[in-house]
């Protein structure tokens, strides 16, 4: 049974579906229960599954995910919401000091099979730190794995394998594409792999890496400057931050001879200068241009009213597009 | 208008005096159990030394000795089961040797070597955490899937002073409080967080007492009297075993020696108090008088143990200085359960220039 959903229903069922699957699964956070959580994305689990598996905790983002760590080392696997990114730096000690750690100071006796899942990103006129985009602090931590989806089909696929995973896993949801479209979702379980980008888009003039709600946006690009310039570019939806795809990544540049990597994140020690600096290592000599960041400036995420003008444009991305092209 | 207040003067559980003596009855199994007590504490006492003066002549790292609270560590450790969960944090390894750990392995920890962390197969016990607080919420959330299953074990968090005032220590107690957790939290007041005095770290006259705000138990105990600590901690763990919800235990102790060997206790300690405690108020002391009133300790058998455990310390220490140091290569095991690509990669890289030197 396949229907069309929005990335927020994707993420529902997928939920929903580990939840009857494996007992072990947990739901817990702030406002997931009753309230279904505040983007609906826990709706009707709680009547569904009772409140042993869909846990409204109080107030505590270290509390959560403190606690999700601990259950873990005792056979449960939880998935925790964190309401907004931004709430999570009271939690970030648990996530980056025990729950990455734990295997690796153990010797491997107790893994933390975890998720935590956060809305993140900016675009939907949020209050003030609600829209960040922080996902390098997560990549940059061992024994964290990080994934983003872009489409409802791969929300739910990705989530079931994050679910799945004997590791910790911060899961990225974009809440600009959120609700943004709709796309046929296979109705049952089904997987897809971490570590595993995607080639959306092909082209052989130039190669795009982009994720999260960035990836409709380069898309849009993409499309434009064809439009005016006949150029095609090769889209890549990498959906995995960390392990990322190597070979897809040198794969393509290989082939086209150029690069631009697109995110929101602020563009110091942003991951785009990690696949800058994977592409100089593995595939330099193909580079007929040098590889172009267009990313969020280096300034707090601004208030909303001017949040449009802090993320990467369509405009941004063709003009870039354009300058490498020209080099 | 009302001003809500604390009601009342702080109690403190004791049933050994320092002399010797009994306060009041001693609880049952005690009689049984208190002179294999003694020779552990004993042992411990001198295993502190012992990493000590290793870590003196270079043969350990940093080294974060116990002295003083040894009644603390083995009394409570003594009334948990070996499948309850225990998170000790990094000044346990009195409690964690009782508990099973073997001594040679103990000193691994000191000697920076990575098999420090594997802990013994039948215990649910983690290595001492670094993080102060951290493990409350780890000990909340194992306590918190053994009452989801219906299991029939707690979990026991072990901190100091100090970590009262982290962040961690309340959310753990309040969501122990909320979901009704079979978790202990066993603070040891040993008055000094390194060298800031506990009076600094809080206002309240007691660590116990935050248990009321959290409507939990609360227990204050003498910590350096092996018998009130082990009557509290089974009191507790039988509570929160029974479905009885968490308790706050605080052991009011002393630390004899520094925080760890970086440090000089002497800048920041009032010697006067120290003499106090590290006379009277010995654990070790008391035990002892009260082993000797009953017929079941004299100074033979005081000088027989004490060259029995140097022998077992010796040995001990062999064995850990002839533990083989690990393959480098080794770092990149059990960062994840699967290593991922370019793991390998950085693995190899490693081995390659390991082979070329």
């Amino acid at each position: 049974m396949s229907r069309e959903l929005t990335m927020l229903q994707a993420i529902q069922e997928a939920l929903d579906l580990k939840l009857a699957d494996d007992e072990r699964v947990v739901l817990l956070g702030e406002d997931i229960g009753v309230n279904g959580g505040v983007f609906r994305a826990t709706d009707g689990l709680l009547a569904k599954y009772g409140e042993k598996r869909v846990i409204d905790t109080p107030l505590a983002e270290s509390g959560i995910i403190g606690t999700a760590i601990g259950m873990a080392l005792n056979g449960m696997v939880p998935v925790a919401e964190i309401q907004f990114l931004a709430f999570i730096f009271p939690g970030l000690e648990q996530l980056l000091s025990h729950a990455a750690r734990m295997r690796h100071r153990t010797r491997g006796q107790f893994g933390v099979p975890m998720v935590i899942r956060t809305p993140y990103g900016a675009g939907i006129r949020g209050p003030e730190l609600h829209s960040e985009s922080v996902e390098a602090f997560f990549a940059h931590t061992p024994g964290l794995k990080v994934v983003v989806p872009s489409s409802p089909y791969d929300a739910k696929g990705l989530l079931i394998s994050a679910i799945e995973d004997p590791d910790p896993v911060v899961f990225l949801e974009p809440t600009r594409i959120y609700r943004a479209f709709r796309e046929e979702v296979p109705g049952g379980l089904y997987r897809v792999p971490l570590g595993q980008a995607k080639v959306v888009r092909e082209g052989e003039d130039l190669s795009i890496f982009a994720w999260g709600s960035m990836l409709r946006t380069a898309l849009r690009a993409a499309e434009q400057i064809e439009q005016e310039r006949g150029w095609r570019c090769e889209v890549i939806d990498l959906r995995t931050l960390y392990p990322l795809d190597r070979e897809t990544i040198i794969t393509s540049v290989q082939k086209t001879g150029r690069a631009l990597v697109v995110h929101e994140a602020h563009k110091t020690a942003g991951l785009g200068a990690e696949i800058i600096s994977l592409i100089n290592d593995e595939a330099l000599l193909y580079l007929r241009a040098p590889v172009k960041r267009i990313a969020g400036f280096d300034v707090p995420v601004p208030m909303f009213s001017v949040e449009d003008d802090y993320l990467p444009t369509e405009a941004r991305i063709r003009q870039g597009i354009e300058e490498t092209i020209l080099f | 208008m009302e001003i809500y207040r604390w009601p009342g003067e702080p109690t403190l559980h004791q049933i050994l005096r320092e002399d010797g003596t009994l306060a009041r009855e001693e609880p049952p199994g005690v009689q049984d159990q208190a002179q294999a007590w003694y020779r552990f504490m004993v042992f411990c006492r001198r295993f502190d030394q012992k990493a000590l003066n290793l870590q003196r002549q270079g043969r350990l790292g940093t080294y974060a000795p116990f002295s003083g609270q040894e009644a603390a560590q083995i009394g409570s450790f003594a009334a948990l089961r070996r499948d309850d969960w225990v998170f000790p944090s990094y000044r346990e390894l009195a409690g964690m040797m009782y508990h099973g750990l073997d001594p040679a392995h103990a000193l691994l920890f000191s000697r920076g070597h990575p098999a420090a962390g594997y802990m013994p197969k039948e215990l649910a016990m983690f290595p001492g955490q670094i993080i102060i607080g951290a493990q409350l919420l780890h000990a909340t959330g194992a306590a918190w899937a053994c009452k989801l299953r219906g299991e029939d074990r707690v979990a026991a968090a072990f901190f100091g002073d100090g970590a009262t005032s982290q962040g961690d220590f309340h959310e753990a107690l309040n969501f122990a409080s909320v979901f009704q957790l079979p978790v202990v939290f066993f603070c040891q007041n040993n008055q000094y967080a390194i060298s800031v005095p506990v009076t600094r770290q809080m206002a309240t006259p007691t660590v116990a007492q935050k248990a009321i705000a959290y409507q939990i138990e609360g227990i204050r105990v003498d910590g350096n009297d092996i018998f009130a600590v082990y009557d509290a901690m089974r009191y507790a763990v039988e509570h929160a075993r029974s479905g009885g919800g968490p308790v706050l235990i605080e052991a009011v102790t002393y630390r004899l020696g520094p925080h760890t060997t970086s440090d000089d206790p002497t800048r920041y300690r009032d010697p006067e108090v120290h003499d106090a405690w590290a006379r009277a108020k010995d654990p070790l002391l008391r035990l002892r008088r009260w082993l000797e009133r009953q017929g079941l300790w004299d100074e033979d058998q005081e000088r027989a143990w004490t060259a029995e455990v140097d022998t077992r310390l010796a040995e001990a220490t062999e064995r850990m200085e002839q533990t083989p140091m690990p393959d480098p290569a080794s770092v990149f095991d059990h960062v994840y359960a699967q290593m991922p690509p370019a793991l390998r990669r950085q693995k190899q890289e490693l081995t390659d220039l390991r082979g070329r030197v």
